[in-house]
């Protein structure tokens, strides 16, 4: 109809025709969301530039300024603006490297269970039966399990196959291996709704009578057309990979304290809370429930914009 | 004549941030009691527009902009959402066209029933239930005592939709506007609601707007008819009149579009009247072009052979055999479609004539029997090698046009597909051209490629399905309702497509259908299926003229009366 002549003709415009970039302008929810994200994960990423301090040097760290509070209270030192840990650490300085680190084994092990569950949820809605019935059984039971149980128990093992030597440097991906392989359900049963349904589609159908094999219809053809949900729980999983990582980390199964994550500095943090030194704690705290908030939104608001019945 | 409704010079638009669009445009018509009046124009029209901004049910943003709706005199423009309520229901009823979601499915039908006519009437406990019975057995349900206990899904379509005529008149309305009453039904219980209709409004003194794309359902129903075109009204007018001497040009290719029952044709009318003409396109020479070359080796014997095919479905899962229940869709049914011909095979909902299609595409295993495909085997070991090769020949048109392309591939990858897989180009140059020269050829044009399915209409995208289908080189095409979810002008035209190809190419060609007229036109022989099984094969014109088997008599007798458009010869 009429709606054809007023097309938009530039790149520029086409994109802000997009329904999802539309709906992104205009839910302020969502653009206050991505704008935390993208300064945390900008802040974080570049932490080595803009942090005051390197917490892994040696030589910048002095005892003698452990456990300073942060520079408006009294006896703070300015160059210390949120204070020093038990060790003399700069707090901002520890806090953009701890949170790169959770970003980082977050963002890992998201991709990792994304991988694991979206190709087991495609051969398991695609194939059906037997191999169904087996990959669905498994993600039934592992989802009996807590989360955080069974990550502890497979970073547990991970950690008592690794030669001792190995274990302070290798804890990271035991960590990001433990937190994937927790999540992987979740992803395998979306996955597998929608495989369902558009298995059911006449173009798929169609992929078979051309002769297709079924690898090739399960990659081209379906996968595509499957991301959309995956999607939005990869964001909701991302907040909640952070705080799996954070919660191992402070039951002191994850990242060794000399590496410090959000989740570690959490919990030297709490050793000293009764001493009055609560910026320790406060801080990291802070930026964790930031982060994860605003990485929430972001999913929600994706859920909505990718649900065409929501419209 | 007093009128019971009428609308002046009413304008509909709908505000989008991509500008406003204007659906409905200066309407005028009007209904007396006792009157049925027909709506009828393609999608897009505007004419479920009408029919919803006449009770105020507009989908958002839509609003009327300009002119009145005049009710028994009264003005129901702006009339606010409380005001509304009491009237719809209980002064218009309303019928929607799918009656599985307009009854509540965890309510049983003398629940629903009930409510509204508390809420209607002033009745309450047996007295409402007993008005409860009357409505049903007005509407033809038998033994409706027992059955207000019953569930929806208990019923079937053409019930359910009786239901839900009864629950449009349980407020005892003086108009009722029906929004496609019978598009989801078949054609032998569309002609029952068709006259239940017509009899309720007859009886009652009812009026009745009946919201339709199909010409036989106002040429059998309606006394007047209203044509609407891209938003305007083209015509209005006596049934008789409009159906039998049209003045409009729209109105005029438009009936003769509507395939018919009454004589083959060589070429379906399309509707011509159409503003922007679209350009003929390049078409290719078949014989000498890469999609001519598989088809020398032309042999006179059967393309398909079917033989005492068998095929259940599990309607309840078990690990001892004995205790599944099973639903047997195809059962012993034999046939064989002879090189270069269309075989119809038409039947109603359920009859499982789209099942025997995906026995031979092989989307299903048969339980047995045998399906050759020029002269291979190919259910007894489908992933040989021989049956994967023979299976080529076959390729498949799907019915909805919305769910057979995937819509994340680009119109060249999508149709590109076949011949990249089985490296039948040379090259992606070569490939690039084959696949410009068949959208070309199935009317589309070349430049179509680069862009996604859903900037295309259903017609557009059905061309594509048929690119992507000749890009296999196919010998056998298999046609599932290929036009049923397409408006009338566009049917012709790829029924046309269809008709072209096949003798270009000299196509076998098993056509799918419900709609008796088209497979008239279409097939040299058909089979009659019901219940799984056929009950006749023969050739058309025999089968049109002299029936034998009492279902096929049965078929032909319910199909739209088309009498008043043999006066619409030009």
């Amino acid at each position: 109809m009429s709606l054809q002549e007023n097309r938009p003709t530039t790149r520029w415009q086409r994109v802000r025709d997009n329904d999802i970039v539309w709906s992104f302008i205009h839910s302020p929810g969502a653009v206050f969301a991505a704008a935390i994200t993208l300064f945390a994960i900008l802040a974080c990423v570049f932490a080595p530039l803009i942090a005051p301090f390197d917490p892994f040097d040696p030589a910048q760290i002095s005892l003698w300024d452990g456990k300073l509070p942060p520079a408006w209270i009294e006896g703070g030192q300015p160059q210390y603006l949120l204070g020093t840990d038990n060790q003399g650490r700069d707090m901002l300085s520890t806090i953009l490297y701890g949170g790169r680190l959770s970003i980082m084994v977050g963002a890992a092990a998201v991709c990792l269970g994304m991988v694991l569950g979206v190709t087991l949820g495609v051969i398991s809605g695609y194939v059906g039966g037997v191999t169904d019935a087996i990959i669905m059984r498994i993600a039934d039971v592992q989802l009996t399990i807590p989360g955080i149980l069974l990550a502890i128990l497979i970073n547990g093992i991970g950690r008592a196959f690794l030669p001792l030597e190995l274990r302070q440097e290798f804890a990271v991906y035991v960590v990001i291996l433990a937190i994937g392989l927790t999540d992987w359900p979740q992803f395998a049963r979306v996955t597998r709704g929608a495989t369902l349904v558009e298995a059911n589609k006449e173009y798929v159908q169609a992929a078979r009578i051309i002769g297709l094999p079924g690898w090739l219809i399960m990659l081209r053809h379906i996968l595509p057309n499957t991301l959309r949900p995956v999607l939005v729980i990869a964001t909701i999983g991302l907040a909640l990979a952070i705080i799996a990582e954070a919660t191992l980390s402070f039951l002191g199964q994850g990242i060794p304290p000399t590496t410090p994550s959000l989740g570690t500095l959490i919990r030297v943090g709490n050793d000293y809370l009764f001493s009055g030194l609560w910026w320790i704690t406060l801080f990291p705290a802070i930026a964790l429930v930031v982060l994860v908030f605003a990485v929430n939104l972001l999913g929600d608001w994706m859920r909505d914009a990718l649900n065409p019945k929501l419209r | 004549m007093t009128e019971l409704l009428k609308t002046n010079d009413l304008d509909v638009e709908f505000p989008t941030r991509r500008g406003t669009v204007r659906a409905a445009r200066s309407v005028s018509l009007a209904v007396g009691p006792g009157e049925v009046v027909g709506l009828v124009g393609e999608s897009g029209a505007g004419k479920s527009t009408i029919g919803n901004a006449i009770i105020d049910l507009l989908e958002a943003p839509g609003r009327v902009s300009a002119g009145s709706i005049l009710f028994e005199g009264e003005e129901l423009c702006g009339r606010s959402e409380s005001e509304m309520r009491s009237i719809r229901g209980d002064r218009i009823g309303m019928i929607f066209q799918d009656p599985q979601t307009s009854l509540n499915p965890l309510m049983t039908i003398g629940a629903q029933l009930i409510e509204t006519i508390e809420k209607t009437c002033d009745l309450r406990g047996s007295s409402a239930k007993t008005r409860a019975v009357e409505l049903l057995e007005q509407v033809g349900i038998t033994e409706a005592l027992p059955r207000l206990a019953a569930y929806p899904h208990q019923f079937s379509g053409g019930m359910r939709q009786r239901v839900v005529i009864a629950l449009a008149l349980a407020g005892d309305p003086d108009l009722i506007i029906a929004d496609e009453p019978t598009t989801a039904l078949d054609v032998s219980i569309q002609a029952q609601i068709l006259d239940l209709l017509k009899r309720l409004c007859r009886e009652r003194d009812l009026g009745v707007i009946i919201v339709t794309h199909d010409i036989g359902v106002v040429a059998s129903i309606a006394d007047r008819v209203v044509v609407m075109y891209r938003g305007e009204v083209v015509e209005t007018g006596d049934v008789a009149q409009v159906l039998g001497a049209p003045r409009h040009e729209y109105t005029k290719s438009l009936i003769a579009a509507v395939p018919r029952a009454d004589g083959k044709l060589d070429r379906f009318s399309s509707v011509d009247y159409i503003e922007g003409n679209v350009e003929p396109f390049q078409r290719i020479d078949i014989q000498t072009h890469w999609l001519g070359q598989a088809q020398h080796e032309r042999t006179s014997g059967n393309a398909i052979e079917v033989e005492k095919l068998e095929l259940s479905f599990v309607l309840q899962k078990a690990i001892i055999k004995r205790n599944r229940k099973l639903v047997r869709a195809v059962a012993d049914v034999s046939f064989e479609v002879k090189e270069g011909e269309t075989f119809g095979l038409v039947g109603e909902s359920g009859s499982g004539k789209s099942t025997v299609a995906r026995l031979i595409a092989g989307l299903h295993r048969p339980d047995a029997g045998v399906i050759r495909v020029n002269g291979q085997d190919v259910s007894s070991s489908p992933r040989s090698g021989a049956a994967r090769d023979a299976r080529r020949a076959v390729q498949m048109i799907f019915q909805d046009p919305y769910s057979s392309l995937n819509a994340r591939m680009r119109v060249i990858d999508i149709v590109a597909e076949p011949i990249r897989f089985y490296r039948t180009a040379s090259n992606e140059a070569e490939t690039r051209k084959i696949v410009g020269e068949l959208l070309d050829h199935v009317g589309l044009g070349a430049q179509a490629s680069l862009r996604y399915p859903h900037e295309f209409s259903g017609g557009q995208r059905q061309r594509i399905s048929i690119a992507r289908a000749l890009a296999s080189r196919p010998r056998i095409l298999i046609c599932d309702e290929p036009t049923s979810a397409l408006d009338v002008s566009v049917q012709a035209t790829i029924l046309n497509l269809l008709k072209d190809l096949q003798q270009e190419l000299g196509l076998t060609m098993l056509f799918i259908s419900h709609d008796l007229p088209v497979v008239r036109q279409m097939c040299d022989r058909i089979a009659v299926m019901r219940h799984g099984s056929l009950c006749e094969v023969a050739d058309a014109e025999t089968l049109f003229s002299d029936p034998q088997h009492e279902y096929s008599r049965h078929l032909l007798d319910l199909m739209p009366r088309m009498d008043l458009l043999g006066k619409a010869e030009v």
